[in-house]
């Protein structure tokens, strides 16, 4: 049954490439305002399994909910979803070719249809309150890492979406610059965006995770509070990957 | 020495042909007017069909792609042109020579388009969809415009070519600058006419040579 008082809700997803099977049956449910934290070895199916809530992946099977509507019926209009579900990548995905502005302005003017002037003061507002007020018309190739990625959070904040998906999104970052987006989606969190975290920042999820889901081999192995995964995870493949990771 | 000057660079002689020779300047520039652009959007038009994921429409456009990159482009013009009237179609000189520098640039644009296309991480169109834009809006505003912009170079380059190649307008009687400098020249018995249609041309795509260059230096910084 899905839980209508979810913002997310994954239900027996799987995903196949060729004969490899990257996801087999997940059931995931993220509520209003929650932050939840997947953490997993690489190849484990994390980030097939964020792609796959937007439909940058389609799924083979399964049922896909946000905000109580099926992202897998062929009715769904998929573009209008898109804009209610923020993705952060890895690598930033800036547009190299427009000013940092109009990277934010562009699904803004051309997907909601918002005049120029609109478009301009949402994304100005966007990029103060990711610190970056002063860059609107820098080019992204003119910013550091930490910059590039909270103006692709900037991007992704001004469409006003129900849910973020991050995928690693200080994995990229020399370490000095880790701490300034942390902080962005430390922020975001206390606005009460619901958030889905694919990252190895530990410490951060303690601090800041409702809810952390462990996966491997593309199916979820245990979930649980941070207390309960970094403190007592009841699994051998659980203790085994934090213990590769220190604690 | 003034058997060559008066042979070749007959000044008198020239002054007589001036106004076929603009004449034909003004045809070739026409044609050019036509057939850039014509190569330009079909090209592509050709790209894009060529990006498909759907291999059944993929496969034909390779396949035409190769064949017109590979068939002289006067040999197609003179298929067109002459060959074309025994299947009743009767083009004009001015639409056999748009229709077969259709074919033969735009093929050739197209695959300029592909490279560029294919530059650009699939990264920026993750992004692009991932903020609500449509497949079209995508290419329209993020993907085309740094797939042209990484190769301009090649893009300039073949439109240079493209130039050049309007020269052979001539062989269906079009009077673009060749045909009316060679006309010039048997009228006069004088090849100073042709040295002034390539003196013509010279002026014309040296710039763009030149911008060439220029253009070669930045993107290879
Ligand atoms: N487009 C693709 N085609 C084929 N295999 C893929 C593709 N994307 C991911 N995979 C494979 O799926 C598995 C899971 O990948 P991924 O979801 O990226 O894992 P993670 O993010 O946990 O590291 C890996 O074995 C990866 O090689
Ligand atoms: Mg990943």
């Amino acid at each position: 049954m899905p839980d209508s008082a979810a913002m997310l809700d994954v239900a027996g997803l799987r995903k196949r490439f060729g004969t490899l099977e990257v996801l087999r049956g997940i059931d995931l449910t993220v509520r209003p305002q929650e932050l939840v934290f997947v953490i997993g070895p690489s190849g484990s199916g994390k980030s097939t399994l964020l792609r796959c809530c937007n439909r940058l992946e389609e799924p083979d099977e399964g049922s896909i909910r946000v905000d109580g509507v099926e992202l897998l019926d062929p009715r769904t209009d998929i573009n209008a979803m898109r804009r209610q579900i923020g993705m952060v990548f890895q690598s930033f995905n800036l547009y190299p070719h427009m000013t940092v502005l109009a990277n934010i302005t562009l699904a803004l003017r051309k997907s909601l249809g918002k005049s120029r002037a609109e478009a301009r003061d949402i994304g100005e507002a966007a990029l103060a309150r990711v610190g970056l007020a002063d860059k609107a018309g820098a080019y992204p190739a003119q910013l550091s890492g930490g910059q590039q990625q909270r103006a692709a959070i900037a991007r992704a904040v001004a469409l006003e979406p129900k849910i973020m998906l991050f995928d690693e999104p200080t994995s990229a970052l020399d370490p000095e610059l880790v701490g300034s987006v942390l902080a962005v989606m430390r922020e975001l969190r206390g606005a009460g965006m619901t958030m889905v975290v694919v990252s190895h920042e530990m410490r951060f999820a303690r601090e800041a995770a409702d809810r952390v889901v462990f996966m491997d081999a593309g199916a979820i192995v245990e979930e649980g509070p941070p207390e309960q995964i970094f403190g007592a995870p009841r699994h051998a493949r659980t203790r085994s990957f934090l213990a590769d990771f220190g604690g | 020495m003034d058997v060559f000057v008066s042979q070749f660079l007959n000044v008198e002689i020239i002054a007589q042909a001036w106004p076929l020779l603009l004449r034909g300047l003004g045809m070739t520039a026409l044609l050019c007017a036509a057939v850039i652009p014509l190569g330009l959007v079909g090209g592509l038009l050709v790209a894009l069909v060529c990006l498909s994921r759907h291999r059944a429409v993929r496969w034909p456009a390779f396949v035409l792609v190769d064949f017109f990159r590979a068939v002289p482009p006067l040999v197609l013009l003179i298929f067109i042109y002459a060959g074309l009237p025994f299947a009743g179609i009767r083009p004009s000189p001015f639409v056999a020579v748009c229709v077969a520098f259709l074919l033969n640039t735009g093929a050739y644009y197209g695959e300029i388009y592909r490279a560029g296309i294919e530059s650009i991480g699939k990264g920026q169109w993750e992004a692009a969809r991932s903020t609500g834009l449509t497949a079209g809006q995508t290419l329209t505003w993020v993907i085309i415009p740094q797939a042209v912009r990484n190769v301009l170079p090649d893009l300039v380059s073949n439109t240079v070519e493209v130039v050049k190649l309007t020269s052979i307008a001539s062989v269906v009687a079009l009077p673009e600058l060749l045909y009316s400098a060679d006309m010039a020249r048997s009228l006069t018995y004088n090849p100073s006419p042709i040295v002034a249609a390539a003196a013509i041309y010279l002026a014309l795509l040296w710039p763009c040579v030149r911008l060439l260059s220029r253009l070669e230096h930045r993107v290879g910084r």
